[in-house]
């Protein structure tokens, strides 16, 4: 019987009510009384040097309140990146700055140049045209191997080249690594470019900033997944301001996908100038704008190799990729192609030896930073390619090939830093195979060859990582800053309780699931638990959301919290009930005395606490408790996912028949949020597959800066999924048991569908190995004829 | 957007005058000419709407029995009132963009703007229908002169379009999968006198008639009357969706399902 309400079960997203019928509040929404506008002129070419900007005519038109420039930031800090990686020698990174408003040069297409505050947008637009600059073209660079090159066009004038860094992870031994590719019965080799993306939430990026003369407070409402670390990041490294004046807020927020997680120039402009001109400042991103200017994700060009011996044991594997980061380093950017990257390449499998070198460069391109999975769908693309590539070669089994190779004691120590906790891969893909009925492929091929089509079915599976931590770990291997969470538990006098978590939800459904998990842990109605986030005034400091961390770093805090709670509610009942503490049980809302038909309720022990007349007296009035949670570990949720596409022999063109999907997420809050999570994520990913890609030219333009050219999944790219979470095995180190999903389908989904499309191609006879990705009717035609 | 001044006459006479005005531009259902002014890639000083204008409006059957649709008609009025007269036009019509698109945009736009990957331009080129402006009749065969360009003269409306129906047409779609407007489009026609087919989306130089095919397909309407033909990749538009090669072999493709599909 499912449960119909408390863990495991499909509550409705309560936070839909808003969402769907239009009374959400985005930042958009938030008008200031007396806010200006500001625009930014950003620049139309990819690198330049700024010889000289004049704002003389601009200043004088009507409504500007007043023109920024880079010179305006001189004594100002610049965007800082919170992770330092060190390379392969242990030197830092190269780190250039980043200034709010270019400086000296501009560096990407919409690299900022110019901000106009005027009374209306309009005015702010009109004045920038009247901007008069000369910048000198310069000579760009975009591809990141030609960036690499000694005597490459430099992005940054002080850095010694366009590396970033060159890191490695595992196995050290260059000679050791050899060897075992000398010994190897067979070796699978392949190049592959895992495409650039735009994240395109649906809400473009926005902020208001206030600041009040009377008491130096600030407050700036932004599209954030964290507010607590814009706030930290833009007090501490950016403005220098304490943070007790800077309240920072993120109200609804329309979709992240990693791109709201970073701090931006445009919320420490707004944030200074509201200051600087003693009024509101008001940005919202244009569609355009945000293509040119909201972090962009993936892009990796990389050669693997797969080492087997002649029992078709993966004996080694070994991985040289290039990483595009862009012209400067977004917040998170660098630890994507590394710690969030190379670690994963072990996937589900015992290979014992494992190389992973990782160039980080910068080009002339928009930054590169986190995107949903981020470096865990680029670890598990070239694996789960090789893998397909050398069952093919080796005429063996796909599946079987994988069951062979996968990691089946826990806890399991990868290769490449990591301790997988527990999993059970060979139990998830028997869930897959009977839930894709892979029994029926045959029979559906011959349904489709019938059609004139080819059919292919693609397997893939994959390891996430996920709740990154623990902090003492992360700091050691350069993060600057703590991964834990918090959350507040304040129950209120008549039992309702608000829960203030660090988390934030912007489309996962927080509102719902862990008002789910309190409920259950008290037994009351999950209506009497809300939940508060978003807002640094109202909750404690926490690191938000992304990572799918929330449930299982955020929720343990929101648990301990709880738990606390219920410690002193005990007491509080055991003194009205007379009876030991040690006695005293809580069920269904109930506090009864173990053994007795003694009994009080959840809310006269809570208004007790608050009005307390019969009260222990050692105890202090009031129930409300916060905790802070650092994992032990990752989570590591699993899956194995199995797509059908049909492929049409004459246009080339893909469609996604079947698209199936077993995962292992531990335990479960509500299964229908899960499956949504799933849904969006495979839909992301098979938009990666099929139709996104991000495109500059040789000049630094970007070819893709539109929906006119940039494309997007819609409902029917896309088939009914089929998806199974019914493969469990909890966490080990989190109290709920629980390991997140929000990014599985991004990752798992992507080699699945080009698996697929080239098992259709090798059944028409086409001996095609590879497609890049997006695997678009064009690309698949050209292949199949070339 | 810049600033401009608005008008929106009632006839196509109070049109053309108004449109007499310096740097006066018609404005149709706006799909096209509104995200322009958006992104401040125009500035005309002003706007003449023909949406008021009734005259210009609707489907009918002409004495000949050709169809004449207004200029100002939107794409799903065609879809919907032209689905018995001209199937084939009304399937076109009801797969421009989406309902929005199709609920504003109109004939006369699409035509007066002549993208090279719009749907309407394949449809009034291979069915040798002719464009009715204020001033003239232009044949399809002379209206359409590259790229975004047509034989249209400053301030000249296109007040209707005139149809020959055919005894059978088609019209095959292969969506550009970012915009969906045509990668490549093929309309096929057969009249009692030849087959026209024209092709969209593929061509530098815009809508073109296929002639080697209606050739084939006049003497034997049949799909594999076009197997062998092949379309020089010279001509074709290559960009990030599809290179000039697979341009060339779908017109191919597509001409053949049309003929199928026409039956
Ligand atoms: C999201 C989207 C998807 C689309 N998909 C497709 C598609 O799949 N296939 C397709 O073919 N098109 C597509 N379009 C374009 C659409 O069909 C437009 O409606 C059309 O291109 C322009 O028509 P309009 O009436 O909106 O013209 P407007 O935008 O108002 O005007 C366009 C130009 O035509 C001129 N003009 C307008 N009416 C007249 C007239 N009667 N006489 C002379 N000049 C005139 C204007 O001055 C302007 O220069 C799409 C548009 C959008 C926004």
């Amino acid at each position: 019987m499912p449960k119909d309400s408390g863990i495991g079960a499909s509550s409705k997203r309560r936070e839909d009510v808003r969402f769907l019928t239009g009374s959400g509040n985005y930042t958009d929404d938030i008008n200031v009384r007396g806010q200006a506008y500001v625009y930014f002129l950003r620049s139309d070419i990819a690198h330049g040097r700024i010889n000289s900007i004049d704002t003389s005519d601009a200043e004088s038109m009507p409504g500007v309140v007043r023109v920024f420039t880079g010179k305006d930031f001189e004594g100002v800090g610049g965007l800082p990146c919170g992770w330092e990686v060190a390379d392969r020698h242990g030197a830092p990174m190269q780190e250039p700055p980043h200034p709010i408003l270019a400086q000296g040069k501009v560096r990407h297409v919409g690299d900022p140049i110019a901000a106009v505050v005027a009374d209306s947008l309009e005015q702010a637009r009109d004045a920038a045209e009247a901007i008069a600059f000369d910048i000198e073209e310069l000579p760009t660079v975009t591809d990141m191997k030609a960036a690499a090159q000694e005597g490459s066009v430099k992005v940054h004038d002080d850095l010694k080249n366009n590396i970033c860094y060159d890191w490695m992870l595992g196995e050290a031994d260059n000679a050791k690594v050899d060897e075992v590719f000398a010994n190897a019965a067979h070796v699978t080799t392949l190049e592959l470019t895992n495409n650039r993306l735009v994240a395109n939430p649906m809400e473009p990026r926005v902020c208001v900033a206030e600041y009040s003369r009377g008491t130096d407070e600030y407050t700036l409402y932004t599209t954030s997944q964290n507010p607590h670390v814009i706030r930290l990041l833009m007090c501490a490294f950016v403005l220098g301001l304490p943070e007790h004046k800077v309240r920072v807020v993120a109200p609804d927020v329309g979709g992240g996908f990693g791109s709201k997680i970073f701090h931006y120039a445009e919320e420490a402009f707004c944030t200074f100038a509201a200051k600087a001109c003693n009024r509101p400042v008001k940005w919202t991103s244009s569609r355009s704008e945000a293509f040119l200017s909201d972090a962009q994700g993936r892009d990796h060009v990389t050669t693997i190799q797969l080492a087997l011996d002649a029992q078709n044991n993966f004996i080694g594997l070994r991985t040289d990729t290039y990483a595009n980061l862009g012209a400067y380093l977004s917040t998170f950017s660098s630890s994507v192609p590394t710690w969030l990257h190379g670690t994963l390449m072990a996937g589900n499998y015992k290979t014992p030896v494992i190389q992973v070198n990782v160039k980080a460069m910068f080009t002339n391109t928009v930054p590169v930073d986190a995107y949903r999975g981020a470096g865990r769908p680029e670890a598990t693309f070239q694996l789960e390619r090789v893998i397909d590539k050398a069952a093919r070669e080796l005429g063996v089994d796909p599946i079987a090939l994988r069951r062979q190779n996968f990691i089946t004691q826990f806890p399991y120590d990868t290769p490449v830093a990591l301790t997988y906790d527990t999993g059970d891969y060979n139990g998830t893909m028997d869930k897959l195979e009977a839930a894709a009925d892979l029994a029926g492929f045959a029979a559906r091929r011959a349904q489709s060859e019938a059609n004139g089509k080819l059919r292919g079915l693609g397997i893939n599976c994959y390891i996430e990582a996920c709740g990154i931590a623990p902090s003492n770990i992360v700091g050691m291997l350069g993060a600057r800053a703590g991964l834990y969470d918090a959350a507040t538990v304040r129950v209120n006098a008549t039992g309702s309780i608000s829960v203030m978590v660090g988390a934030h939800s912007h489309g996962q459904g927080h509102e719902t699931a862990f008002p789910q998990v309190v409920a259950e842990m008290i037994g009351i109605d999950e209506s009497m638990v809300e939940i508060v986030h978003g807002d640094t005034s109202k909750i404690p400091f926490g690191m938000g959301t992304y990572g799918s961390r929330s449930l299982a770093v955020c929720g343990s805090a929101m648990v301990k919290a709880t738990e606390k709670v219920i410690d002193k509610a005990k007491k509080i009942a055991a003194h009205l009930l007379e009876a030991s503490e040690a006695d005293i049980e809580l069920k269904d809302g109930q506090f009864t005395v173990a053994g007795t038909d003694k009994s009080v309720a959840w809310g006269d022990v809570t208004l007790t606490a608050y009005v307390p007349h019969n009260f222990p007296l050692e105890v202090e009035p009031g129930l409300e408790e916060t905790a802070f949670y650092d994992p032990a570990n990752f989570t590591f949720p699993a899956g194995a996912y199995a797509c059908e596409v049909e492929v049409d022999p004459e246009t080339g063109k893909v469609t996604i028949e079947r698209f199936t999907a077993a995962d292992d997420f531990g335990n479960i809050i509500n299964p229908m949020i899960v499956d949504g999570q799933v849904h969006g994520g495979i839909g992301q990913g098979i938009g990666q597959a099929l139709l996104e890609n991000c495109v500059y030219d040789e000049n630094g333009q970007l070819l893709s800066a539109s929906y006119m050219d940039y494309a997007m999944p819609r409902a029917d790219d896309v088939p009914f999924y089929t998806v199974d979470h019914s493969s469990r095995t909890p966490c080990t180190h989190n109290p709920l048991g629980v390991k997140g999903c929000g990014e599985a389908g991004a990752i798992g989904s992507p080699p699945a569908v080009v698996n697929a499309v080239i098992d259709a191609l090798h059944s028409g006879g086409k001996k095609v190995e590879h497609i890049d990705m997006p695997v678009s009717p064009s690309r698949v035609w050209a292949a199949m004829n070339g | 957007m810049y600033s401009f001044e608005f008008e929106k006459p009632s006839t196509v006479a109070e049109a053309v005058a108004a449109l007499g005005a310096e740097e006066a531009q018609a404005l149709g259902g706006g799909q096209t000419l509104i995200p322009t002014l958006k992104q401040r890639l125009a500035a005309p000083a002003k706007l003449v709407s023909l949406s008021g204008i009734a005259e210009m409006k609707g489907v009918c059957v002409e004495d000949d029995g050709s169809l004449a649709i207004g200029g100002g008609t939107t794409h799903a009025t065609v879809a919907r009132e032209a689905a018995d007269k001209y199937p084939a036009l009304a399937e076109l019509a009801s797969h421009i963009g989406d309902p929005a698109v199709r609920n504003r945009g109109t004939i006369g736009g699409s035509l007066a703007n002549n993208d090279p990957s719009a749907c309407y331009p394949a449809a009034v080129l291979g069915s040798g229908a002719t464009i009715r402006t204020n001033a003239r009749d232009i044949a399809a065969d002379d209206f359409f002169q590259g790229m975004f360009t047509t034989a249209l003269s400053d301030a000249e409306i296109i007040t209707s379009v005139r149809f020959p129906v055919p005894q059978a047409a088609n019209y095959q779609k292969f969506l550009q999968p970012a915009s969906r407007f045509a990668l490549v489009g093929v309309f096929v026609a057969r009249y009692a006198d030849g087959v026209r087919v024209a092709v969209t989306g593929a061509s530098e130089d815009g809508v073109f008639r296929w002639g080697e095919a209606e050739q084939a397909l006049s003497r034997e309407f049949r799909p594999d009357a076009v197997m062998g033909l092949r379309i020089n990749p010279m001509n074709m538009i290559g960009d990030l969706h599809g290179s000039k090669e697979y341009r060339a072999h779908l017109v191919g493709v597509l001409t053949r399902r049309a003929v199928a599909a026409a039956g």
